[in-house]
Order: structure tokens, then sequence, then C-alpha cells
């Protein structure tokens, strides 16, 4: 990076740090994947508390997001708000994360109350902090209250301390922030690796979609590097706090760290996907090359690829950012790995971009991925077809903590609305907020970091600004329901799900809201048709949600299950669950925690803790039938030109799935017609899906469901009682 | 008429797989083929007919973010 740290510079940095609490502790060692122990500190009194972790905790939530809501359900009560002290944010890796020998076993998971749900959200990041926190003897870190001025938090789990350090001078953005402290705290070169950072940005204090960065050393470029826990805004939920980074330090990771009850069979299980990703990755998904972004042209042939929000799939000048644009940009040949044993290798990054614009232009810096999202969202979703310019944004984006998906999917939003004359440049402040402006799509990022203009209102995410234009601009709610692609208050991520009935399931009968990390049946779907009755799309709505939910409470990463397939997968009788694979995962788990749990099972670990988070939605006022409505553009076409678009499709379903000749019949009446039919499909699916789920018509877990999964705590049947 | 992933497309004199996957504009680089039941190779794709009446499944392997 260009921003030359000096030691001088660090020197003063140091001084002007005061620690306001220290406390000494022995680091737990690991047994069978857990330290046993959780931190808790609270920023408005600094209290730092160690606490227990019981076998029930480990029996019931297991571990990551299972444990993140499990201290958080504690944490608030129906009426907190996520600005409120009470409010925590737990970051926690789960029992097989920090495992070297199998790829994608570095993942932390963070869960707090989101900004824009104002529910309890859950994101999944890489980076090196979960691992280490873990091996300084900590199953999770929970973070509650609020500083009263800008505050540091240090674990060193060597040494044996935790510090609430007051950091005034230390900068907000986070490519600077974690080069600061990883210069500081670090007592070498050497000693970088040993480091990781959490922190977020200028843009996230000012909006409400912040996000987190978690940092990682990369020893090659000689510099820190970020993955992002980008939904639900809990990087703003940091800023409010106060804090402006954590910062952990362990030196001496080793395989058998986690202390497990197996090594040699957790040896023997990454040895085998090691081979796979070495002799497949090139011919299946190329993650090594371009990571996930090979996924833009795919998108595009498919009709899938969102562009100007969302109305179509497709875009001629897509091959302007596609996989074969971003190859010649990003670095080849490095180990791109986020935790280490990772083969998979997918964290990609650009080295010395020279920024255009904003208050670092002129810099080189490196910029993480671009990942398929951050294309499609500040990208293809805006009509904007310039590689430059998306990796510009893409690096603006993670330095001032401000989630890609939601901003792309909340400036694709705001431009149709200005085409459509519901803004003009006298509310945007004279930004012409036109499909294709890139410039002015900048500009309003650089605003949120600035705290300044139009910004203060596009940084509320789609539906508070939906509830603003109606109330102080007279807009149509209707349509503005129609065209806002958020559900539950979080924006969609990025794939066009009109044509795939399960997947719009997928998104909009989530808990967290419409993140495509619970399901992604759209081939399966639309082009494979594997699953075409309704009890076929609820079963996978059932299945894929609940083991997703498992890499979730493991510390584990989604890609080296289905990203990557043994070569005879295909002649498996269920390939789209990569049979070996998940009995890899049983294996591991196994093989770790001493545990002798079955595919079986694994699924009834996640049900547990997914079934709480619903009843969790439940207690914060949300989590029912009404919930999971989703917008209509993701269901079918809103406008006539979107209609218009897809004609030939939408006048065969007519005729040949409603029954309904399209011959004389206007647009208006066609799109009246393939609505209510669309409409009706959504709500039978739902239906089935509850059934499968064990719900109630209203979404509600029945009783005897969650008294058969255990989870029939008094606390949480008083929540039930009231619903049932 | 042929059933490609179970839904129906019109059948045409000399057709083949390549032709087929050509038309339907699937892309992707690996795909899963059967016709009958019978799995065809990537480099049979070209002479592997298609007759009329057949059962043909391609299936996308693909596992998305
Ligand atoms: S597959 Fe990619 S995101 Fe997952 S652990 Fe490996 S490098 Fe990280």
């Amino acid at each position: 990076m260009s921003c030359v740290l000096t030691a001088e510079k660090v020197q003063k940095l140091k001084a002007a740090r005061k620690v306001l609490k220290e406390i000494k502790y022995e680091p737990a060692k690991l047994e069978k994947g857990y330290a046993n122990k959780t931190l808790y500190i609270n920023l408005s009194d600094n209290s730092i508390v160690s606490k227990d972790v019981t076998e029930k905790m480990k029996d019931v939530f297991i571990g990551g997001k299972g444990f993140g809501l499990w201290y958080l359900w504690n944490a608030v009560a129906p009426s907190t708000k996520w600005n409120d002290p009470e409010n925590e944010i737990v970051i926690s890796p789960g029992p097989v994360g920090g495992i070297t020998q199998y790829p994608g076993a570095g993942k932390s998971l963070v869960v707090s109350l989101s900004p824009t749900t104002g529910s309890v959200v859950d994101s999944n990041v890489g980076g090196h902090f979960g691992p280490l926190l873990k091996f300084s003897g900590w199953d999770a870190l929970e973070i509650q209250g609020k500083a009263d001025q800008e505050v540091i938090v240090f674990i060193d789990g060597n040494k044996g301390t935790i510090s609430i350090e007051e950091a005034p001078l230390e900068a907000v953005d986070t490519h600077l922030i974690i080069e600061e402290l990883t210069e500081m705290y670090a007592e070498s070169e050497e000693d970088k690796r040993n480091i990781s950072v959490v922190s977020s940005g200028t843009a996230a204090q000012n909006s409400l979609i912040g996000l987190l960065n978690f940092s990682f050393y990369d020893k090659r470029r000689k510099s820190p590097r970020v993955k992002q826990a980008g939904r639900g805004g809990i990087g703003t939920v940091f800023r409010d706090k106060n804090i402006k980074a954590v910062v952990v330090k362990f030196n001496g990771v080793k395989g058998d760290l986690n202390n497990p009850v197996d090594l040699k069979k957790i040896q023997e299980l990454g040895i085998k996907l090691h081979k796979e990703i070495h002799d497949f990755d090139a011919i299946q998904t190329q993650k090594r090359e371009v990571g996930t972004a090979n996924l833009v042209e795919i998108m595009n042939d498919y009709d899938l690829l969102p562009v100007n929000n969302f109305k179509y799939g497709y875009h001629p000048e897509t091959w302007k950012i596609d996989s074969k644009q971003i190859k010649k940009k990003v670095t080849q040949n490095m180990p791109d790995g986020c935790w280490y044993g990772c083969s998979m290798a997918c964290a990609k990054a650009v080295d010395g971009f020279e920024l255009k614009t904003g208050p670092y232009k002129g810099h080189k810096v490196l910029i993480d991925g671009p990942e398929y999202e951050t294309v499609a969202a500040v990208g293809s979703n805006l009509g904007i077809f310039d590689l430059e310019h998306i990796l510009e944004c893409n690096f603006y984006c993670d330095t001032y903590g401000v989630d890609t998906i939601s901003l792309g999917t909340t400036t694709a939003f705001l431009m149709e609305c200005y085409e459509s004359n519901i803004l003009n440049k006298e509310i945007t402040g004279g930004l012409e907020l036109t499909f294709g402006n890139k410039d002015a799509a900048m500009e309003l990022l650089h605003q949120m970091s600035r705290g300044e203009g139009f910004s203060k209102i596009a940084g509320q995410g789609v539906r508070k600004i939906k509830e603003l234009l109606v109330k102080e601009y007279g807009a149509d709610s209707h349509f503005l329901n129609d065209i806002g692609m958020e559900n539950k208050g979080m924006e969609y991520s990025q794939y066009i799900s009109k044509e795939s009935l399960a997947q719009q399931g997928g998104y909009a009968m989530t808990n967290k809201g419409p993140q495509h990390d619970e399901a992604w049946l759209i081939f399966m779907d639309m082009v494979n048709n594997q699953i075409p009755s309704f009890e076929d799309k609820a079963e996978a709505l059932h299945y894929f949600p609940m083991f997703r939910t498992w890499f979730g409470l493991m510390g584990l990463c989604k890609l080296p299950w289905n990203d990557i397939e043994p070569a005879d997968n295909r002649q498996t009788s269920e390939p789209a669950k990569v049979p070996e694979h998940v009995q890899n995962y049983v294996e591991l788990f196994n093989s770790v925690t001493g545990k002798t749990i079955d595919k079986k099972e694994l699924i009834v670990q996640s049900e547990r803790v997914y079934n709480f988070q619903r009843i969790f939605n439940i207690k914060m006022g949300f989590g029912q039938s009404l919930h999971d409505n989703p917008p209509y553009r993701s269901v079918g076409p809103v406008t006539v030109e979107e209609y218009l678009s897809r004609q030939d499709r939408y006048d065969q379903q007519m005729k040949e799935l409603i029954g309904v000749d399209p011959e004389g019949k206007t647009i208006e009446e066609k799109m009246q017609i393939t609505r209510k039919y669309r409409e009706d499909q959504y709500d039978e699916l739902r239906q089935t899906v509850y059934k499968r789920r064990g719900w109630t018509e209203n979404g509600i877990p029945t009783l005897e469901h969650i008294k058969n999964l255990g989870i029939d705590f008094p606390e949480v049947v008083e929540v039930l009682k009231k619903h049932l | 008429m042929i059933k490609v992933n179970n839904r129906p497309i019109e059948w045409q004199e000399g057709m083949t797989i390549k032709k087929l996957i050509n038309s339907l504009k699937y892309s992707y680089p690996v795909l899963i083929v059967t016709i009958n039941g019978e799995h065809i190779p990537r480099e049979k794709y070209e002479e592997a007919a298609v007759a009329d009446g057949d059962d043909v499944k391609i299936i996308h392997p693909i596992a998305g973010g």
C-alpha cells in the first residue's frame, strides 16, 4: 500500500494510547475443538469476564453462529434496538474452526441485532481472527455496551492479556488501520502473521449498511488483507459502540492445536480433498484462478445476472466485466487461501491498483476480490460495465466499511426511482442517478464516508428509503414495494430469481434475509428441473438451508463442499448434495470432537439452531409468514418493459402453465394474469415449505417440533405460546 | 418431440447433443449428459445422435455462491 507508515508515526500512535483496563488470564488449552471458555467484554463499564462453556451449550448450539445466537438471545429483550448498549456483537469460530488439514476451516461467525432488519443477523467471514481467538483460549468473543471514546480491544493469546485501550489517533478506514495495528502490535516482520484485526470504516458510521473486515497477513505481498462480514450492517453496530478495532495476536499456529481426537483421520480427509482440488478445480469452477468471478458470464448466459435493479438477467456488454477480464487484473499463482491449508485458494487480489477518485486518489492499493457478488452489485445491476470502476468501488466499499451487496442493491433501487421520476436532482442534491452513471454512483459512496448529502438517505438501505419516499415525497408505496429488492429489511444478493420458484423461497423464506447462503437452487430448479413439484422444492428448501447452516456452526467455508466435486459425484443418487463431501464433514466433526454423529444427526444439529433463530426472530417481533413475502420484482415482471423483454417466455407460460390464451390480450392484462399465477405459486410453496419444516401456516415452529429437537426451554416455549 | 430435463422440446432432423446444447444456449463448461439414461461423455457430444422421442438429461452441476 502506498501510505507509508513510518516508525515515527507508529510511535506517535502508541504514545497517544491510554490503557483503560487490562486483565491477565491463563489461556485455556483446547480440548476436542473447544477452549470451553468464552470472553465477555462490556464497553460501558470496561468489565472483562471469562465465561464457562457448558456441555449443554455444546450439545444444543455446537459453536460459531449457534453460540452467537444463544448469547445474543440472553442479552437482548424484544424492545432492544440495534443501537442500544445491550446489543452485542458476538464472534465465534466453532469447534472445527482452525484446523489446517482440511480446506476452508478458518471462518468466523458474527451475530448481532441488525440496523436494517431490526432482528438478529449472522454473517460468515474468513481471515484469521476466529482461529487465533480460539487458540488464545476463547470459543467466542461477546462485546456489549458502548465506549464513550474511540477504543481498541487487544487480546494477546501468548501473554494472556486483554486490554481496552483508548485509541484517539488511529485511522478508521480499514486499509489504514489494519496496517497501523499490524505494525504496532507485531514485534518483527515474521510476527505480523500472528495478528488479525477486525475493523470497519468511515461509511459504516454514517450509514446502516456497515460491514466488518477481518484481516490476515499476506506474507508474500507483505501486507495485511481483509475478508468481509458484509451482511446486515454489523459494521454500523461496531462503530456505534465506538470501536475502532479488535485485535488478536497469537504466535504458534500448528495443525494439532484443536487437540482433536483423531488427527490422522483429519489428515486423510484433507489429503483426499487437496487432491480433488488439484486435479479438478481447473476443469470445474476455477476458484484458484478467478475466485468466484467466473459466475459473471455464467449468470449472464442463463439470464440470471442482475441488470438495472434486477429488471433483466442479461446484458451484451457483460464481456467487459467477466472473469476473462478479471483474470487479467488479479495476480496469479499466489497462494490465496484465507486460512492456512485452504488449497481452494479463492481469495484473489488485485495488486498495485491506482485509485482515481476520493481521498486516497493516486494511492496504489491492494484490492481483495472482486467477488462475483461485488461485480454484479456495483456493476451490472447499476448498468455499469466498467471493470476499473468496479475495482475502485470494491476498494472503497471495503475500506469505508460498506457492504457491496447492500450498497449495490440500494443504489440500483435509487436509480430506478430516479428514472421513474420519483427522485430528481433536487432531492439527490445534484446527483444524476441514472443507470450507468458511474461517477454519480462513486460520488454517493464518497459522500457516505463523509456523512454528507444524499448518502444520508441512501445509506439507510432499501426498506427505510421506501418509507421515506412515501412519507416525504408522496411516492406510490405499491410500486416501491414491487421494485425495492429487500425482504425483512435486508437487500437481495445478486441473482435473478424470477424463473426459479424454489429460489424465490430460498431468498425470502430465510432467517436473516435474502442472502443466498441458505439455499441456492436456481440451476437445480430452473435449468435442471430436478425439483419439479412443490414437495420437491420444499424438500430442497428444508435440506439445503439446514445443511448450509451447519458450516456456520463449525467455522467452515461452504465453497469446498460443492464448488469442487469428486470424479464420481455425478454417478451418485444425489449429486447436488455431494454425498462424499457430506460424509467427509461427518467424519471431520467426529474426528475433532470425539462425538459420533451421522449425516442425519448433522442435519438435526442445524435444525435446532435454525429453528432457534426463527424463534429469536419471533421474539423480536418478526419471523412470521408476512415477513417471508418477497418483493414482486424477485417473482415476476413489474413493468411493461420487463414483460416485453421476455414476452415469448411469459406468453408461452401463460398458454402452457396457466391455461390462458395470451392472444388478443393487452400487455397489462397479461401482466396481471402472470402476477396472480406467480403469487399463488409462491403462496403454495410457502405452505409446503412450512409444513416440511415443522411450522404452522403462519410460519411458527410447533411446540411438538421444538420438543423433538430438544430446544423447548421455558423461555423459548414462552415466546412461541404467544403465537400458537 | 423429445424431452430435455423432463420438458418437451421440438425434435429436429439430424439433432445431436452438441446441436441441442447450442440451441439451448447452455454454455456451462461441465455438463452431465444422458440419453435414455446412458451417459454421454463430452468428447462424444458432436456425434451423439438424438432420436425423436428420446429422454435427454443435461444437468448443470453448478452450486453457486
Ligand atoms: S475457499 Fe476461499 S473463502 Fe473459502 S476458506 Fe478457502 S480461500 Fe477462504
